[in-house]
């Protein structure tokens, strides 16, 4: 397998996360996120007066549009030039627990059986994607940041309601993980 | 204005932003660019992305992730100190500097939601969209869910904690 389809180690990846952290502020002072493009995007469809969360100057934060824009780009550039190849090292327990639960396709690093467009129809699909998608979304704007603003810069910065909202991120994926998962994968 | 603001990823909003972001030459604005291709490149690559690394993080069944994104903050933090010691401006020139903000409940709920969310889709908002670059399609339906998540949110604000 080429050198270059292996995945990252946590070493060379994380480091280069951090960096974009630097690496907006020097281009001009912007925080690392993810979710504010949500707000935005919403704000230029929405036009009710009464929605003050939408009423803000949003062309001020054009830099977020180019910003995710090329994270959907690099998404494209690495999926397409650079793939990880080769079978997911998962953990046996895992293995196990969703072989039981009949998802046995690791190949990508989303199991497919759930993720695709024909599974929106099930309950599954519709739990992990639409429910899920809504969570994020919600969730995020609700804290006021995302898992890159709020848990990689603003834990970096000390912020308190940074560790805060990080520490509840993962009082919520444990729970998701321990409980809702394997309860809709049985269920369904 | 009912509530303070606790968003921490909009600049303009936060109260001690008084200097007018000037619009973004072509060249500015290439270099968000090429800064999100490294985020959405390194996503992929370091499975950040991958829904079954995620919850093995979350069933605390490995480090990976967890040293993944500790080795982000810490190299983070060691840069943000950096640039406050040396007192290092942006490209235009401008000071770089860091709005405090206040703890909210919605840090604690929204907070435990996006987690819920997050161990849901396999990852934030950041990962959905490298997602749907790679080219899975239904994650970009994930991401209208978000907007609808923050439509609603909108709605609704006034009437939370």
């Amino acid at each position: 397998m080429h050198f270059w389809n292996h995945p990252w180690p946590w070493y060379i990846a994380g480091p280069l996360l951090g960096l974009t952290v630097p690496l907006l502020l020097l281009i001009g002072n912007k925080p690392f996120g993810a979710s504010a493009i949500f707000r935005h995007l919403c704000a230029i469809v929405i036009q009710k007066k009464e929605w003050k969360y939408f009423k803000y100057d949003w062309s001020k934060e054009s830099w977020n549009f180019y910003f995710i824009g090329g994270i959907v780009l690099g998404g494209a550039i690495a999926a397409t030039l650079i793939p990880n190849l080769g079978e997911l090292k998962l953990h046996p327990y895992l293995v196990d627990l969703y072989h039981g639960l009949g998802i046995n396709d690791f190949s990508q690093g989303v199991p497919k059986q759930i993720f695709n467009m024909e599974g929106l129809r099930n309950v599954e699909g519709i739990v992990f994607v639409l429910a899920g998608g809504f969570m994020v979304g919600f969730g995020s704007r609700y804290a006021g940041g995302d898992n890159s603003g709020h848990m990689i810069l603003g834990v970096a910065r000390l912020n308190k309601p940074s560790i805060i909202t990080t520490a509840c991120f993962f009082v919520g994926g444990y729970i998701g993980a321990h409980y809702i998962v394997p309860f809709i994968l049985k269920v369904v | 204005m009912g509530k303070s603001e606790s968003d921490i990823e909009i600049r303009s909003l936060s109260r001690s932003f008084s200097l007018p972001d000037d619009p973004h030459p072509w060249s500015t604005a290439l270099m968000y660019v090429l800064v999100g291709v490294l985020v959405g490149i390194v996503m992929v690559k370091g499975q950040i992305i991958s829904w079954l690394k995620v919850q093995e993080m979350f069933m605390l069944k490995s480090m990976q992730l967890p040293l993944t994104f500790g080795s982000a903050i810490l190299v983070a933090f060691i840069s943000i100190v950096i640039i406050q010691q040396r007192k290092i401006k942006t490209l235009e020139g401008k000071d770089i500097y860091f709005p405090r903000y206040k703890v909210t409940k919605g840090n604690y709920i929204g907070g435990v939601i996006a987690g819920v969310g997050w161990s849901l889709t396999g990852g934030g908002p950041a990962a959905l969209f490298a997602m749907s670059g790679t080219g899975a399609v239904v994650m970009g339906v994930a991401l209208l869910m978000a907007m609808v998540g923050t439509w609603m949110f909108g709605a609704v604000r006034d009437s939370l904690p």
